[in-house]
């Protein structure tokens, strides 16, 4: 018995050497360890055995499969190991500087900057409004205190269309009138101030080069409230501005006459790249003329239902006009403002975010 | 417009005020300056010298050898000029002496010695005039420095003139001193005027036919004018200021503009009769003092003599009755004029002249008077002999309102948000010419006449007044009161967003903005004329310009023609507006649309339609949680091809269409790409309530799988198909799916994925076996087999 255990080891080992694969090494194994298999049939000799001798050859046995097993496993990790190690051998290092397709779309630009505002004036308790591109005298105008003989009103500079009393709207003032009477009503009800800011494209009948468009983006805004102060809006244009630029920025006023407004201001703000010391961007001025803003003309307001005739002050606020587009121009260093209506997918495709 | 600092001292004291800062304070408080000019700080050392004689040059022919008396000493010098000879005095640069850039050295010209130079107005800065040497009063001493003779050095400024629009008080320097006396605190000099020193009836006879045109008409008629040229300081500041010397009466009428803001005019004298201000009856050509003929129309207001035509009112004088060097008698007119009649004339005579200018500023009628007061003062400082022939005509029909203004310091505080003390709004306010009437701290204010024309009016007005001269910079900031109310999304907006960001991001496709009217050119390139459709104002039926767009398409097939290189494979979308005709009351409808265009060159066009129906059913799920629904239909415009054009709806809401494009019109794009076209009405869209989300409990029980090969005879729909088992309504279906579709020539065939499950047990073999039959049967009932 001793002698066929043995015979049976050293056979085991021989074949354990010759294995090389996972396949073989199962066969191996069943040939061994499988019912049919070889420690099987040791066993079975067993029952031939004299009893005294048969716990002393069963334990031998056992001890046989057991040493089997773990050499089954230990072979089994070799080979594992060693079948790695050639797959990863095989494998080819692959270059990831090839080029590559990127399915990616783009947004207009105008958009980009319009959602960063959006989303600034969005924190600030402004609602964002639309509002047509087709409008009539009285919004684009008369209800913005435009005198009738006006020179914008001329045809050189607006768009009249050939139906009765419309135009396309020149500016997005154009929308202050329908702004109030919709939130007219909360202010003088509930309290709830007018903080409204309404992006549009806009249409001046101009001849177009690398600095005019006749189709450009504006984007307008109006705070209306009890008490509201031209000390509240030069704060709240610096806080305003200082996070569309991201930085502190510094602003002054000068006069600027617009009839919406009274009275009307141009705000610079110190000159971002040379900080005011002046340099070919800000025209060595030190100071970026950056929009138009004031407090709401008194006839504005009564136009808009806000206040009466008797009381032309009851409510107070101010309004501000940013240049969306040009917005746009400087953020992104884009010179020739035709890019915008360009449709060159070459150009646009470049804006794939913020 | 042209600023100098020495003429603002004529009438403020700047003495001790940092000019440099002075203006840049005025910047920030009135008007903007573009730009500030140092004149005359590179001319020294040139003086009065005078030329003792003069011989011809031996080795030159127009070169003079000149001996000149700089006062010190003779000095010998080769001159050019044709005006040089013995006897004048002129500018004399010596030796040492700065002009310009040049910097005079002793030299020889041709063989002789030349020490310094003789001077022309446009060496020294002062004049464009290098015709010849300047030409001195012979009583000036010789060697004495010019600059001590003559305001040679000066500041002058620009002033932006589109920010004084609204301020036609600004358009003189003395409307610009007022300020200055305001900012610095300092005192305004009146201006030195002369009254009408004749004493008899005779008058310039004047008539104002049209009294809503033409405000009032001033006039004065001189004399035995015998100076024909303005003194060398009154040419100094119009030149400083951007107008040139002409002649005496000229250089006068230009003076009192840039000093009063005030135009007149100088007739001559002989070809005047009787003033008459009316509008022509009928169109006629008239020649103006620039020698061109101009095409007068009947609502252009016109100044004759009786008769005849003599200027065009507030625009320019006629050529016949201009003032020529040698007249010794004038008319002149000083006359205020309606603001828009004179800017609609200028406009539509296309002359633009500084008289217009400030005439469509809408002037202060007070000023004509004035004006001839101050003519007065000057032409007889200039030529005492002159003799005033008539008084004064003063035709005065209509008047502005005088204006009062009531405003307390609380208004002030409230609408600037600030302190303002009394006694500064009071200091504020007399500066500014608005006398107010002091009542403890509430103040009357007249608007003075230079004011009142439109400028100023309410109480809104009169804080501008006191705040720009306090200055924005002295403000101290401050947040509002008012309560934060956090801002909701519209859903507008909402969906507006969604969408680019479902295109942008999941299908890669790139946004663009295309006009509001149609580019017939580029239309016409691949064989489309515009819809006709709304026009814009002053394009004609005959010409396809100025038409608005009908849709966005007539945008965008262009672009892709356009584009067609870019990339084998592209979409392109906007949302933007397009005008669908008239509306009921006749006016244009106009739509938000949103526009996609997919074009690719890779694909059929069958895939990419296909495509295109998953993007509109992508939308609709987004937006809406709805299934939508697609309609054939006959093409409303010829570029959408005639077997695939459909329009989308949800529910039953018609939202837009869907469509591939004409052979004919895709042939001019593209040779071998396909475009799929979608137009959605945003809303329409917007309009379509979203079903609430409501989330699907899944099943704890199994779902059994079940796969169906059918063969499909030529014209089933899949929508045939999917009613089958639809109108089973198997409560255990939850899902079918489609595995596979196979589409040769003869044969197709779609596998679809039946998945069964119950909520509250596990199905049993038998009974998805039954609800299988059944759907075949249902499927049989069209021609629809199992495939073998």
């Amino acid at each position: 018995m001793k002698e066929m255990i043995k015979k049976q080891k050293e056979l085991f080992y021989q074949k354990l050497r010759e294995v090389n694969d996972i396949n073989s090494l199962e066969a191996l194994r069943l040939d061994f360890l499988s019912k049919k298999g070889q420690i099987s049939a040791l066993m079975k000799e067993l029952s031939k055995i004299p009893n005294e001798k048969k716990k002393e050859y069963g334990q031998m046995i056992n001890s046989f499969k057991q040493e089997l097993s773990d050499q089954f496993e230990g072979r089994k990790e070799e080979i594992l190991n060693l079948q790695e190690k050639l797959m990863i051998e095989n494998t080819e290092s692959y270059d990831e500087s090839l080029p590559t397709k990127n399915p990616c779309g783009s947004y207009h630009p105008i958009t980009l900057v319009q959602r960063e505002l959006e989303d600034i004036f969005e924190s600030m308790g402004f609602d964002v409004e639309d509002y047509n591109e087709i409008v009539d005298d009285y919004h684009c105008f008369e209800a913005l205190n435009i005198p009738r003989f006006h020179p914008a009103r001329d045809m050189q500079d607006t768009y009249y269309l050939t139906t009765p009393n419309q135009l396309l709207k020149s500016h997005t003032s154009a929308a202050q009138n329908a702004i109030l009477r919709k939130y007219g009503p909360a202010l003088k009800e509930s309290g709830r101030p007018i903080r409204a800011v309404f992006p549009g494209r806009c249409f001046r009948n101009e001849a177009i080069d690398a600095s005019h468009e006749n189709t450009f983006f504006q984007m307008e805004g109006i705070m209306v409230d009890k008490d509201i102060s031209i000390s509240n809006l030069i704060f709240f244009m610096k806080t305003m501005l200082s996070e569309v630029f991201g930085r502190e920025v510094t602003v002054r006023l000068r006069p600027g006459f617009f009839p919406f407004v009274e009275p009307g201001f141009e705000l610079d703000i110190k000159c971002l790249i040379c900080g005011g010391e002046g340099c070919s961007s800000c025209k060595n001025s030190g100071w970026l003329e950056l929009c138009p803003c004031g407090m709401i003309h008194p006839n504005v307001l009564k136009h808009g239902g806000i206040n009466s005739e008797e009381d032309p002050f009851e409510y107070t606020g101010f309004a501000f006009g940013l240049g969306l587009t040009r917005l746009a121009m400087m953020k992104y260093g884009v010179r020739d403002i035709r890019a915008f209506n360009s449709g060159d997918l070459g150009t646009l495709s470049q804006f794939v975010s913020r | 417009m042209y600023i100098s600092i020495n003429w603002i001292r004529d009438f403020v004291d700047l003495s001790g005020e940092d000019i440099e800062k002075l203006i840049q304070r005025f910047t920030l408080s009135t008007a903007e300056v573009e730009g500030i000019e140092y004149k005359g700080k590179d001319v020294e050392n040139v003086v009065v010298g005078e030329i003792l004689t003069c011989e011809a040059h031996p080795d030159s022919d127009h070169l003079h050898l000149l001996t000149v008396d700089g006062g010190n000493e003779v000095y010998k010098v080769v001159c050019g000029a044709p005006n040089a000879r013995a006897g004048i005095k002129t500018a004399f640069a010596k030796p040492g002496a700065r002009v310009g850039k040049l910097v005079i050295k002793p030299t020889v010209l041709r063989g002789q010695e030349s020490n310094g130079m003789c001077c022309s107005g446009k060496e020294l800065g002062i004049s464009d005039d290098h015709s010849g040497i300047l030409e001195l009063d012979e009583s000036l001493i010789n060697g004495t420095d010019l600059k001590t003779l003559f305001p040679i050095e000066d500041i002058i400024f620009e002033v932006d003139n589109k920010s004084l629009t609204n301020r036609p008080d600004l358009w003189g320097h003395y409307g610009i001193a007022r300020e200055f006396a305001a900012l610095t605190k300092k005192p305004l000099k009146p201006l030195p005027i002369m009254e009408d020193p004749y004493d008899g009836p005779e008058r310039v006879p004047v008539e104002i036919k049209n009294d809503t045109l033409a405000y009032r008409y001033t006039s004065l008629r001189v004399e035995n004018i015998k100076k024909h040229e303005s003194p060398m300081e009154m040419q100094i500041r119009l030149f400083y200021c951007g107008t040139r010397a002409i002649n005496l009466l000229a250089d006068l009428t230009n003076y009192l503009m840039l000093e009063l803001g005030q135009p007149t005019h100088a007739f001559d004298g002989n070809k005047i009769t009787k003033i008459i201000v009316d509008t022509p009856k009928e169109s006629f050509t008239f020649q103006t003092l620039d020698g061109n003929d101009r095409e007068i129309t009947p609502d252009t207001l016109m100044i004759y003599d009786n008769d005849t035509p003599v200027a065009i009112a507030g625009i320019m004088g006629g050529l016949d009755s201009e003032i020529v060097e040698d007249t010794d008698s004038v008319v002149l007119e000083s006359a205020n004029f309606e603001a828009v009649c004179i800017r609609k004339s200028a406009t539509r005579l296309g002359l633009r002249t500084d008289a217009s200018a400030r005439y469509e500023k809408t002037l202060d009628p007070e000023l004509t008077m004035l004006a001839a007061k101050r003519f007065i003062k000057l032409i007889s400082d200039i030529d005492p002999d002159c003799r005033f022939v008539t008084g004064i005509t003063d035709v005065y029909p209509t008047h502005y309102p005088a204006l009062t203004v009531e405003i307390d310091k609380a208004f002030v505080d409230r609408y600037t948000g600030i302190d303002i003390s009394p006694d500064r709004i009071e200091e504020t306010l007399n500066a500014l010419g608005f006398a107010p009437e002091r009542n403890e701290e509430s103040f009357i204010c007249h608007v003075p006449s230079y004011r009142a024309t439109k400028d100023v009016s309410m109480k809104a007005d009169i804080v501008e007044e006191i705040t720009r001269i306090f200055g924005y910079d002295n403000f101290e900031i401050k947040t509002t009161r008012s309560p934060l109310i956090p801002a909701k999304t519209t859903r507008r907006r909402y969906e507006e967003n969604q969408i680019k960001d479902l295109l942008v991001k999941t299908y890669a496709m790139h946004e663009v903005h295309t006009r509001i009217w149609c580019d017939p050119d580029e239309l016409r390139n691949i064989g489309l004329t515009p819809e006709d459709n709304v026009r814009l104002l002053g394009s004609s039926d005959e010409q396809d310009t100025g038409i608005l767009r009908t849709t966005l398409m007539e945008s965008f097939l262009p672009l892709i023609y356009n584009n067609r290189n870019y990339q084998p494979d592209f979409g392109v979308f906007e949302i933007g507006r397009a005008v669908h005709g008239l509306n009921a009351e006749g006016t244009a409808d106009e739509r938000r649309m949103l526009g996609i265009a997919l074009y690719s060159k890779t694909k059929n066009e069958k895939t990419l339609y296909i495509e295109a129906v998953g993007l509109i059913n992508a939308i609709a799920d987004e937006l809406k949680h709805e299934k939508v629904s697609y309609q054939k239909t006959e093409p409303v415009h010829v570029w959408q091809h005639p077997k695939n054009t459909v329009r989308v709806s949800i529910g039953k809401t018609e939202i837009g269409m869907l469509n591939t494009v004409h052979p004919k019109t895709l042939s001019k794009i593209s040779k071998n790409g396909v475009i799929v076209c979608i137009e959605i009405d945003m809303d329409k869209l917007l309009s379509v309530e979203p079903v609430a989300f409501a989330f699907d409990e899944p099943s704890r029980f199994p779902a059994v799988e079940y796969d169906l090969s059918l063969l499909l005879k030529d014209g089933v729909r899949f929508e045939d198909i999917e009613k089958c088992w639809q109108a089973l309504e198997i409560k255990a279906l939850k899902n079918v799916s489609v595995v596979d579709i196979y589409d040769a020539e003869l044969v197709k065939s779609v596998t679809l994925r039946f998945v069964f499950c119950l909520d509250d047990r596990t199905l049993t073999g038998e009974e998805v076996q039954e609800h299988i039959d059944a759907i075949l049967e249902k499927l049989s009932g069209i021609g629809v087999k199992l495939k073998a």
